[in-house]
């Protein structure tokens, strides 16, 4: 017990300290404060679906940020259609992920390494090319909200706390799902085919099948972020998926180390907290944010979540 | 009885080299048939092709009286044919026991299993354990298989390679960089599977060759010039004169 | 008159591909020697209109702006190198994506800093501003057709280096084989060194050349570098002539797709929507052309020999 609480204690003390913010909030400026950490949070839960296939597929997919636009269209676009039901605004932005992830999946899955961080940018452009031509839905401006999902009628989201709650509750559902995932069967081809595919494939593996699968999952916890965001910030347009947004989730990834998982949800704490601060500093704090950035790449191996635990590593 | 393996005519070029010329040969059920040749006489090309790891450009390859040439390397390693590499090839972040179990894991039930840790199957890591005992790395099991010395790897390789429960073994060169315990060891193994499991040997160790193989095929420039016992072969001018000559002289 | 029309767009198709090729040619020679992915490779772009805006309002005179913006660019993209690029060709893909994605965000706020974010306009040189009739009744702007011009040119420059000159010699080589060529006694990283400078000169005077045309902006070279990337993924990473066929292609699809795309869509959809819809649509065009090639040909059109 106490051994497995030293290799724990770093993800037991993210999910606790992200559970306190909500008692903690009212001590500061607390809308902003839950504003902030539910935005934390949400792309949280992007970084991490992103890190199953960065971390453990070996998958740098460029092209993450479509699947949370595709989650955000689908609350935008059913709200604006009278439609405010969450569960709906769930169900449609998970299928049309399902979709999208199959589609394009199917073809970027035959090429790799550069080939297919180049083909899933190709594919997330395509969606955010698609975002801009729906006019009727305010094209490159986007859309606003007229307010957030119901839950069976009520607005109980319409609480910034209980929105957080949700959203804390999608991070955690979905960390302990991937954690059992990846000790799985299928989680242990995923990562034998990013080790060695040639070897997988002597014994009698084919990545393809496992690689689209782990798309599949991936941009469906994606899209469920995505629906979180949209009723976080009341407002969807196409920046949502620009490229930016996807090498920002990869970086997230990066920096808080590959393939841990939890190391996604230190990776956007830090992120969204550094970029807060800093542009709270000065208008011109991408002028620090860069250089930060190819510091961490250069100097941070393994990612904060790898400098963390170096000494609890049994 | 007809043959597990069956190759037919077997050519490949890479631009003016032809690496397989018009190649053909067997293997028997249980058999040991091991291939020798001089240095870029197209042992490894051979291996890729019947692996179904580099395409032939012409001719074919039956086994288990089924034409695999179309296939997929993961198709024909489910239908019995497993390999080793000559640079070795394993999962260097995981234990050697999930290497195994891995490799149990392919032949065992579907791999679309999300939920239960694989590491808690006991049909998985029970056989798995048990190969491991038979080439003596029980208590390397938990390792990172990339922490493994040379010879352990080669070994581990070949565990991985039976946990797939072939048919055909394909060996390239399972000897070459190992200690003289370690390859003795492997040779014992070797020896142990002959009539249960056939066995396509790539090797330059002579001694091991003609103490294990049923059969020797002399390859040159991709073309078999004898296939025969092996003191038949010894004897073989040609085979002397084009091969084992230049070794002894 | 819409024949005319269509040879217009034509002429920008090629304008567009020619600036797409010489971004696109610095890429590929990079990618294929080094096998290093650059994303800050379009702020090279980016920094060469910037420069020739300042150079050529401080001198009164594009050319004077041109020639001095080019060595600027070239030192630019040699400090990048020593300080940053050098350190990521041993790494991973994924570092060297992030670590670029930071130059760009480094650079953008610093030209952001000294030059505003307010876009700036250049002026073209007196003598080239006009327009000439290329067919009975048909004016073209004379500064598209010299970028034309330019480009083939250094095309067929670039060309003959590679495949006609020791350096270019050397550079094929080392894109197969590095360890190789450096056993040869040629100090490969000097050669990555020359390569990479040259790659972002030609990638600065791509950005003066359009500077004249276009509003010279920060994060002018953000999208135009997701392009650059389309062309060498079709072209085939590593080669020349790849980039040079799949620039053109890119360049002429996607300008005549937004010329044609509200024009066929009007048939469907009322004018104000099949005009929108369509000039949205149309830049999705070049990312199905890029996915549909790499389903066909996983390594390009014109897969450089490995």
């Amino acid at each position: 017990m106490a051994r497995r609480l030293r290799r724990e204690w770093l993800p037991l003390g993210l999910f606790l300290a992200l559970a306190l913010v909500p008692v903690l909030a009212p001590l500061g400026p607390q809308s902003f404060i839950l504003s902030l950490m539910t935005r934390i949070v949400v792309v949280a839960l992007a970084a991490l679906s992103l890190d199953l296939l960065i971390g453990k597929g070996g998958l740098v997919s460029f092209g993450h940020a479509a699947c949370l636009g595709i989650g955000a269209y689908a609350v935008g676009i059913l709200s604006a259609e009278g439609v405010t039901d969450g569960g709906a605004h769930l169900a449609v932005a998970i299928a049309a992920a399902a979709f999208f992830a199959l589609a394009t999946g199917a073809v970027a899955m035959r090429t790799d390494g550069v080939h297919f961080i180049m083909i899933t940018l190709a594919f997330g452009q395509m969606l955010y090319f698609l975002a801009t031509a729906l006019s009727a839905y305010g094209g490159d401006d986007g859309i606003t909200l007229p307010g957030r999902s119901t839950v069976l009628g009520r607005d109980v989201l319409a609480s910034d706390t209980v929105l957080y709650l949700a959203a804390l509750g999608a991070l955690l559902a979905a960390y302990l799902l991937l954690r059992r995932i990846a000790a799985s069967r299928f989680g242990r081809v995923l990562e034998g085919a990013r080790d060695n595919p040639v070897r997988m494939e002597a014994i009698g593996f084919r990545p393809f099948r496992f690689r689209l699968a782990a798309y599949l999952i991936s941009a469906m916890i994606a899209a469920v972020a995505g629906v979180l965001l949209a009723n976080q910030t009341g407002f969807v347009s196409p920046a949502t998926m620009a490229w930016q947004r996807s090498g920002e989730l990869i970086f997230i990834v990066v920096l808080g180390g590959l393939g841990s998982l939890h190391g996604a949800i230190l990776g956007a704490i830090a992120f969204i907290l550094a970029e807060e601060l800093l542009s709270h500093w000065s208008e011109h704090w991408r002028i620090v944010f860069g250089p930060l950035l190819i510091l961490a790449v250069l100097f941070a191996r393994g990612g904060l979540a790898g400098l963390l635990t170096k000494g609890a590593r049994p | 009885m007809t043959a597990l393996l069956r190759v037919e005519g077997l050519s490949k070029s890479y631009g003016a080299l032809r690496v397989t010329d018009g190649l053909s040969l067997s293997v028997e059920p249980g058999e040991l048939h091991a291939v020798i040749g001089p240095n870029g006489a197209g042992k490894t090309t051979l291996i890729h092709q019947i692996s179904g790891m580099t395409p032939p450009d012409a001719g074919r390859i039956l086994f288990a009286g089924e034409d695999v040439t179309g296939r997929s390397m993961a198709g024909r390693a489910l239908a019995g044919l497993a390999r080793s590499f000559q640079i070795t090839s394993i999962l260097p972040r995981f234990s050697a026991l999930q290497n195994v179990a891995l490799a149990v894991q392919a032949r065992s039930g579907s791999s679309f299993r999300f939920l239960s840790p694989v590491d808690g199957e006991a049909a998985l890591t029970g056989p798995a354990r048990d190969l491991l005992a038979r080439f003596g790395l029980a208590e390397r099991a938990e390792m990172p298989a990339g922490a493994l010395s040379h010879g352990e790897k080669r070994q581990l390789e070949l565990a991985i390679a039976l946990a797939t429960a072939p048919k055909l073994l394909l060996l390239d060169e399972p000897l070459a960089g190992t200690s003289h315990a370690e390859s003795a060891r492997i040779v014992e193994i070797l020896r142990g599977l002959t009539g249960s499991v056939a066995i396509l040997l790539v090797e330059h160790d002579m001694e091991a060759v003609f103490a294990l193989a049923d059969r020797v095929s002399v390859l040159v420039y991709g073309r078999v010039i004898a296939t025969g016992a092996p003191e038949a072969i010894r004897s073989n001018p040609e085979v002397r004169a084009a091969y084992l000559g230049e070794e002894a002289a | 008159m819409s024949s005319t029309l269509l040879l217009i767009q034509i002429l920008n198709g090629l304008q567009f591909g020619v600036i797409l090729f010489l971004i696109a040619a610095g890429l590929t020679l990079v990618f294929g020697v080094m096998d290093f992915i650059n994303l800050a490779h379009g702020v090279q772009y980016m920094v060469g209109a910037y420069l020739t805006a300042a150079f050529a309002a401080a001198t009164g005179s594009f050319w004077l702006g041109l020639a001095l913006a080019l060595p600027a660019a070239l030192l630019i993209g040699l400090a990048l190198e020593l300080l940053v690029f050098r350190h990521l060709y041993e790494r991973s893909h994924l570092d060297q994506v992030l670590a670029t994605f930071g130059v760009i965000i480094f650079l953008g706020e610093a030209v952001r800093m000294v030059w505003g974010s307010a876009p700036i306009g250049v002026e073209m040189p007196e003598a080239l501003s006009g327009s000439i009739e290329i067919a009975p009744g048909l004016l073209y702007p004379v500064w598209r057709l010299v970028i034309i011009a330019a480009g083939l040119g250094v095309g067929i420059g670039l060309y003959l280096t590679v495949h006609h000159t020791r350096i270019g010699m050397l550079m094929r080589a080392g894109a197969s084989n590095a360890p190789m060529v450096s056993a040869l006694g040629v100090d490969i990283r000097l050669l990555f060194t020359l390569v990479f400078g040259f790659g972002a000169m030609l990638a600065g005077f791509a950005g003066a050349m359009v500077a004249p045309i276009l509003s010279v902006e920060p994060g002018m070279g953000d999208g135009i570098l997701i392009l650059a990337f389309v062309v060498i993924v079709i072209g085939g990473i590593g080669s020349i002539r790849g980039a040079f066929v799949a620039a053109l292609l890119i360049g002429l699809v996607d300008t005549l797709g937004r010329f044609l795309a509200p024009m066929l869509l009007r048939l469907l959809l009322d004018p104000a929507a099949a005009s929108q819809t369509g000039r949205a649509l149309a830049p999705m065009l070049v990312y199905i052309l890029m996915a549909v090639t790499l389903f066909v040909r996983p390594a390009g059109l014109f897969p450089a020999r490995r």
